[in-house]
């Protein structure tokens, strides 16, 4: 009798396990969907501006050159401490060696080329939604710039966040590459939803997380803690907000806001991306705040 | 009687457990006064410069004027120590402003050399003051990204 309980639960949890081992897999782009696709590099100067790729992976000192992406900088969570590794063109501690293809699963489904789950501190939940041809055109960007030599630190993460495995069954919960404002938009309002909710990731500071760190859609924008615990990142949406249009493309363009306060902490370095950018990307990001309202 | 250090030691610990507030430290609320103060100038020119606003020479230099000033005000009893938003509610002044005090003192005296290049030009015309405002904007953005937190 306890013979067979303990065989059947052995199945059962064998079965499980190899469910969790099923589920947990990595996902790749389909080798397919690649084809044909080349990258520009001039084009991905712009997409690597929207993203803000530089924002994180620049070395954490101030005064550096924003092009040399040594990674270093620290992201302290209610999980751990993830720090930004290096993404600058050396080919033994960052992306030098990187195909195309190993760079957009990288970006758009999380997965490195040694086929591991990265961890969703890296905003591959917002590029999900992203173009292929714009992920193109920034590898071929971001294989012009400069080399460091500078290795990548791991991240400082508690259990069971350590376990890399476990990623995978947060993606096949949460990953999802559908729009979270939808409606009838316009074609300004569409292009800034493009811009806001899958390259410069506003969502992924603006809004709350759930306690296992997926963004909470009803409160899209709403403001959230500061991960670092240091005061919150102000809600965008919502009752208490009353910026303008011309308020928010201002204050992406210039960093001061309707008040003539100047822009600070992170959001500096996305003001300083964004004021390169065309003014139309701005104003098409102030209409796509103003409709998620 | 031998309750009465018990009590001493729960109200010590819990005047040590509530950090003090920004309004009962007179030196934050002075600082807060001066960049309200600041902004209230800056207002002006930045208006100017986005176009919520005619440009007008007069006012803008007035307020330029005023920038000037009012970042010649000596600083010395606005920083004290334990001041940091780690020690005190309702200051976002991080702690690294006087872990790095050197970093902070080369900042402000940037910012007053901008405000100082400001008033030079702010009489000129609009697009003389709009690269001002401009530049002085890149110093104020500078300190906040270093020594400012989020607000709470």
């Amino acid at each position: 009798m306890w013979r067979r309980l303990a065989i059947s639960l052995g199945i059962v949890l064998l079965v499980m396990g190899a469910g969790l081992w099923w589920l947990s897999a990595p996902d790749p782009l389909e080798a397919d969907s690649l084809a044909g696709i080349e990258g520009d590099s001039d084009a991905g100067r712009d997409i690597f501006l929207a993203a803000g790729c530089g924002s994180c992976h620049m070395a954490p000192d101030s005064d550096v050159d924003p092009l040399l992406l040594t990674g270093g900088r620290e992201f302290p969570s209610d999980f751990g401490t993830f720090v930004a590794p290096n993404i600058s063109t050396d080919p033994d501690h960052g992306i030098g060696d990187w195909s195309q293809a190993e760079f957009i699963n990288a970006t758009m489904r999380g997965i490195s080329p040694d086929g591991r789950h990265y961890y969703p501190a890296f905003p591959y939940t917002s590029y999900v939604r992203a173009e292929l041809q714009d992920m193109a055109d920034l590898y071929a960007y971001m294989m012009t710039l400069p080399a460091d030599a500078t290795p990548s630190r791991a991240h400082d993460l508690g259990f069971p966040f350590n376990i890399r495995r476990g990623v995978g069954l947060w993606k096949a919960l949460f990953l999802r590459d559908e729009w979270v404002i939808t409606g009838d938009l316009s074609e300004e309002e569409e292009r800034g939803r493009y811009l806001a909710e899958a390259l410069s990731h506003c969502a992924e500071c603006h809004t709350p997380r759930n306690a296992l760190g997926a963004l909470d859609h009803d409160q899209w924008l709403r403001g959230a803690p500061n991960p670092s615990g240091r005061g919150r990142i102000p809600a965008i949406a919502g009752e208490g907000f009353d910026w303008t249009a011309f308020d928010i493309s201002a204050y992406l363009d210039t960093g001061f806001t309707p008040d003539f306060d100047v822009v600070g902490g992170t959001m500096a370095a996305v003001v300083n991306n964004l004021h390169q950018l065309p003014t139309s990307e701005r104003d098409a990001i102030a209409a796509y705040i103003l409709r998620a309202r | 009687m031998t309750f009465r250090p018990i009590l001493a030691a729960c109200a010590l610990s819990m005047g040590l457990a509530l950090p003090a507030t920004a309004d009962e430290d007179p030196a934050i609320a002075a600082r807060q006064g001066q960049f309200k103060l600041y902004s209230h100038n800056f207002a002006v020119l930045g208006g100017m410069a986005q176009g919520r606003m005619d440009y007008d020479a007069g006012a803008a230099q007035v307020a330029a004027d005023n920038l000037y000033h009012l970042t010649r005000l000596d600083q010395g009893r606005l920083w004290p120590e334990g001041t940091d938003s780690d020690a005190v509610d309702g200051t976002r002044a991080n702690i690294s402003i006087w872990e790095d005090l050197d970093d902070f003192v080369e900042k402000f005296g940037a910012l007053q050399m901008a405000a100082e290049s400001l008033q030079d030009v702010a009489g000129d015309g609009l697009d003389e003051m709009r690269a001002g405002v401009g530049a002085m904007g890149q110093t104020c953005q500078a300190c906040h990204e270093a020594h400012r937190d989020e607000a709470s």
